[in-house]
């Protein structure tokens, strides 16, 4: 007997040629929104974030091995391709960081409201241009 | 109708049978992805601060910095939250997007191994800068 979720899954395609449906989230139908755009960019953030954690990881573990070893890990950083990186995971952690505030809020219960969840949007894209600017901006000041 | 039972079942009898609907566990997850985050909240000012101070540093530098208990401590409280936030934000994107039963366990079971070893190795390092 057929499992009754498959049944669900038969579909047909534009052409009339059976299909198996696709799961969600079915993420090429949809018009890019400022709603959807955000909220992919939040799993995609902390998908790559979690490549930042294990270079975090591999860092320290850098610094507990040696002297010798933790001068290669911070030459590494410190190069051109190492300083492309690290300012990606910056944007990235800002941008999670204050979606993360917003996913909160909505679980609280507050900003629900199409025109609100709209204004926050934007808030948190402005949120993180501002405080990546201001993070670099200190870490070359600093010198 | 207005019986208590009658009210509480929503499940099919077959789906009953099959064991389909709720787990019974999805909250405990839900709620340590939001405890973890909320940690994680002032853990990522603390670290960005970190890190701002720790710029250029040497090895004798961060060892100076993580042999103060407050930083040790602060250092280790982030690895803890932020591999396991980690994790369970992959077993998500995990769950949703690999369809086929066999490679999504695989995957799991891949990527828990995967965030518990490098959180351990974060943990690992903390306590032998700090010590």
């Amino acid at each position: 007997m057929q499992d009754v979720r498959e049944t669900l899954m038969q579909g047909r395609n534009s052409d009339g040629q059976p299909v198996r449906r696709p799961l969600s989230p079915h993420l090429q139908v949809y018009k890019p929104q400022i709603s959807s755009v955000l909220s992919i960019f939040h799993r995609l953030s902390g998908v790559a974030l979690t490549g930042g954690a294990v270079v975090l990881a591999l860092w320290l573990a850098a610094a507990a091995e040696s002297p010798h070893t933790f001068l290669v890990a911070q030459r590494l950083v410190d190069s051109f391709a190492g300083l492309m990186v690290l300012f990606g995971f910056t944007v990235m952690l800002f941008y999670h960081f204050c979606n993360g505030i917003r996913h909160l809020l909505w679980d609280a219960g507050y900003g629900f409201d199409l025109s609100t969840m709209h204004r926050t949007g934007y808030i948190v894209i402005g949120a993180t241009l501002v405080l990546t600017a201001v993070a670099w901006a200190v870490g070359f000041a600093i010198g | 109708m207005n019986d208590v039972n009658s009210t509480r079942k929503m499940r099919s009898a077959l789906g009953q049978v099959r064991g389909y609907g709720p787990a019974k566990s999805g909250l405990r997850h839900w709620r340590a992805q939001r405890l973890t985050a909320i940690a994680l909240l002032p853990l990522t000012f603390y670290f960005v601060i970190s890190i701002l101070v720790l710029k250029g540093a040497n090895q004798v530098a961060i060892r100076a910095y993580m042999h103060e208990p407050w930083n040790a401590v602060l250092f280790l409280g982030l690895a803890v939250c932020l591999f396991y936030h980690a994790q369970l934000g992959l077993e998500v994107v995990i769950e949703d997007y690999i369809h086929n039963e066999g490679r999504r366990v695989l995957l799991l079971l891949l990527m828990r191994g995967s965030v518990a070893f490098f959180g351990l190795l974060a943990t690992i390092s903390i306590l032998k800068l700090a010590l």
